[in-house]
């Protein structure tokens, strides 16, 4: 397993991105009622690259002191903002995500330094979404009385909003945008070792002009979360990350009126018959499953081939793993960037251990890691069934499960056999496959001939331990709106 | 229903064009700098088709663009030569006297081209008129009528009667891809093309609108690859019109480089039918030594 990557005579020189452009602070405070504000424990966190391993900046660490002050600024914004006349709420948010686009080679570095994602990913895919997410919102808020006709929306109040690591501006997007263009306040979280663009985008509301408390964004680990959904003034938690926190919110807000939705973990099927067009499954299988190190949570991470098929889809995806380049997130030419963080990376390697020691093929190609940093290679577990725990559990990290099957019947079944309903991929040349398999899948995305797609107007969410509620499109807006 | 009437092609390979256009992306967003970008440059020169097919080519133009492919950037007499000459049958014996021993082939277009519209007697007439003349490699096109109309097999069965006319002179087969359709329609020529016996598979003729692309081209490597993975047997690849940029030749690099990996890398497997990008690829390549952009009336037209 640990060959030297030989030398070609095409190997791409280093071109890394420029960081000299981006401006991080030494230290971060909450921002609360539009102003930065020190944490009342006056302590801070270090945040660091997880590709070098150094210090980045430092952030607040939010106590429930400060949680309460945040969602006090909330609620007192709370009665003004949402009698704003629509329009007026739109032009807000359009000009959030103008400033985003302003500033997008600037967010997409700090999102790398401080995730580890490839800058490729960063500068093509996150920060452009966040701006959409922005843009296809504010378009909503003085149309949603068209979107529930006769119906009468109203918002919610105030929103708690705790975000994951994977996609930090992103996700912060997605809860941000609807939320307010539907009239609510916000109390946003971001995740600990990813706070930075999220903080970035607090400059970016200041200078959007936004009123004094209708967005505040306080930084901490799991126990400022916690003292967020306890707290007693929240109407709404909106949580994405892991099917454990999102059980411990669950018991947290049983008995009080708070509305919740919560996306969480999935271990998606990705189902190729043997009439796909193969050469194309495997760049969707790849972007299914490595994209953004498999930190995804409708990642692609079981693989069903049938098994007429299944020796030639292998050859060919191994050879396209050899072409992938792990390391430096900040070369534009790298396609798998740093594990996020020393945790994630000891998860993954404990189900690298599991996987071996269950008795199955591992493949990685030979590729060279830096020295120092987070980082796992491309990693591809063959001959595995439903009752090997890494097909059972969700491993978030660039490791895919390979299992064959026979028959449609035989592979939505297994497909369905599973905790998670989050996601699921069928490629097939045949339409009325396509139709047959969406229709039976239980999963809240299912992607035909292609993954890994998002756009803003498209409902985003799970079945089962998945999750449940609906982020994008119209349905994305019911979760933040109440009715008479 | 099998489109093959023969057991000698294998069955018909769908190909999703949403998945091809996402390959592509991924390829256009390599970053190549530096060294690599050099190496790239130089490759490319190596891999180029000089090409004139007009019917206004007189001796003299011929002649002037075999000088052009042995001296094509004096300052820069080092660089290495483009692969070969590629020109109509009856300018083959001037090509060939023109280049002389300078190891610069010569290729002729043959088969009616660039329509095809014509008998294999003709056809085959045209190759024996231009390997008579002394061509080193054979660029004919396939009967996109035929292919159309569903008859496979005369398509089949014509490239392999050119084959072997074509004796030891290597034999491109150009499937004119702007004509037959879409990419599962270039998938199944490309098949047929390699089964029937080309050493190459080419584009396009350049002598309609549509030329290659790289989705065309990602298509014709893989089925390459694929024929490759069974057989073991190298089949070359040749894009031809439309890359008149360096960037856009580096990208075809970036494609063949990770479709099929760097044994392709030269100009035994992989060749540019271009007129122009020559010029282009030596104004990158001064502008790496020098630093500076120097304006085309430096780098002289043939």
């Amino acid at each position: 397993m640990a060959k030297e990557k030989k030398k070609g005579i095409f190997d791409y020189e280093a071109a890394p991105e420029s960081t000299g452009h981006v401006q991080i602070k030494e230290k971060y405070d909450l921002f609360i009622n539009n102003k930065w504000t020190k944490p009342h424990s006056n302590e801070y966190f270090e945040t660091i690259n997880p590709a070098t391993e150094k210090h980045i900046s430092n952030v607040a660490r939010a106590n429930e002191k400060d949680v309460d002050k945040a969602v006090k600024a909330a609620r007192k914004a709370f009665p003004s903002w949402s009698k704003l006349p629509a329009n007026e709420r739109g032009k807000y948010l359009y000009r959030i995500a103008r400033i985003i686009q302003e500033k997008s080679r600037e967010f997409a570095v700090i999102e790398t330094m401080d995730g580890g994602k490839p800058i490729r990913e960063s500068r093509d895919i996150d920060i452009p979404l966040a701006a959409a997410h922005f843009f296809y919102h504010a378009g909503w808020a003085d149309k949603l009385e068209y979107a529930f006709p006769g119906r009468k929306p109203k918002p919610l109040g105030v929103a708690g909003q705790i975000i994951p690591w994977n996609f930090p501006l992103l996700m912060a997007a997605w809860k941000l945008a609807p939320a307010l263009a539907c009239g609510n306040t916000v109390v946003l979280k971001p995740a600990e070792t990813t706070s930075l663009t999220a903080l970035k985008l607090a400059e970016v509301i200041q200078e959007a002009g936004l009123p004094d408390g209708v967005v505040n964004i306080i930084t901490g680990e799991g126990t400022t979360g916690a003292a967020l959904v306890d707290h007693p003034d929240i109407n709404k938690i909106a949580f994405t990350g892991s099917t454990k926190v999102g059980k411990a919110i669950q018991r947290a807000i049983a008995g009080t009126n708070k509305k919740a939705t919560l996306e969480l973990g999935g271990k998606a099927a990705n189902i190729v018959f043997e009439d796909a067009a193969i050469n194309q499954a495997v760049e969707g299988i790849i972007n299914g499953i490595y994209f953004n190190q498999g930190h995804v949570c409708c990642a692609g991470s079981r693989l069903f081939v049938q098994e007429s098929v299944a020796e030639e889809l292998l050859w060919k995806l191994k050879e396209r793993m050899n072409n992938l380049i792990v390391g430096d997130p900040m070369d534009k030419n790298t396609d798998i960037g740093a594990i996020n963080s020393k945790g994630q990376l000891k998860t993954i390697n404990h189900y690298l251990e599991l996987g071996q020691k269950e008795g199955l093929e591992m493949y990685q190609p030979a590729c060279d890691l830096p020295k120092s940093g987070y980082w796992c290679k491309p990693t591809l577990f063959m001959n595995a069934a439903q009752s090997n725990q890494i097909v059972q559990e969700e491993i978030f990290g660039p490791v895919l499960a390979v299992q064959t099957f026979r028959t449609i019947e035989e592979v939505i079944q297994k497909a369905n056999n599973t905790p998670f309903g989050l996601s699921a991929g069928v490629w097939t040349d045949k339409g009325s496959k396509i139709f047959n398999l969406t229709s039976k899948m239980r999963a809240g995305v299912v992607w035909a001939n292609t993954y890994n797609k998002f756009d803003p107007t498209s409902p985003f969410g799970g079945y089962k331990e998945s999750g449940f509620g609906r982020e994008g499109g119209i349905h994305g807006l019911d979760a933040y709106l109440k009715f008479d | 229903m099998s489109k093959h009437l023969f057991s000698d092609i294998p069955p018909f390979t769908p190909v999703d064009q949403v998945g091809v256009l996402d390959r592509i992306s991924r390829v256009q967003s390599r970053s190549i700098k530096k060294s690599t970008k050099m190496n790239g440059l130089e490759l490319v020169l190596t891999m180029i088709d000089l090409t004139t097919l007009e019917g206004q080519d007189t001796d003299n133009k011929v002649r002037q663009l075999c000088t052009k492919a042995q001296h094509l950037h004096e300052p820069y007499s080092e660089l290495p030569n483009v692969a070969a000459i590629c020109v109509y049958p009856s300018m083959v014996g001037i090509a060939k006297k023109a280049l002389g021993n300078s190891g610069i082939n010569v290729a002729s277009v043959a088969t009616a081209f660039p329509s095809g519209q014509s008998s294999l007697e003709v056809k085959l007439l045209d190759v024996k008129l231009a390997l008579d003349n002394g061509a080193d490699e054979i660029d004919m096109v396939i009967s996109r009528g035929k292919f159309l109309q569903g008859e496979y097999n005369y398509v089949f069965d014509e490239i392999a009667a050119i084959k072997e006319a074509c004796g030891k002179a290597r034999l491109k087969v150009i499937l004119e891809t702007g004509e037959i359709g879409n990419l599962d329609s270039i998938r199944n020529a490309s098949d047929i093309a390699i089964y029937a016996g080309a050493d190459f598979i080419k584009t396009s003729t350049g002598k309609i609108g549509k030329a290659a692309t790289l989705p065309i081209t990602c298509v014709m490597l893989e089925a390459i690859r694929d024929y490759y993975h069974k057989t073991g047997t190298m089949i070359g690849m040749k894009p031809a019109g439309g890359i008149s940029t360096s960037k856009l030749a580096l990208q075809y690099l970036v494609l063949v480089n990770e479709t099929l990996g760097e044994k392709w890398l030269n100009n035994k497997w992989f060749r540019f039918g271009a007129s122009s990008l020559a010029n282009d690829v030596l104004k990158q390549i001064v502008k790496q030594k020098t630093g500076n952009y120097q304006s085309a009336d430096y780098f002289s037209i043939d």
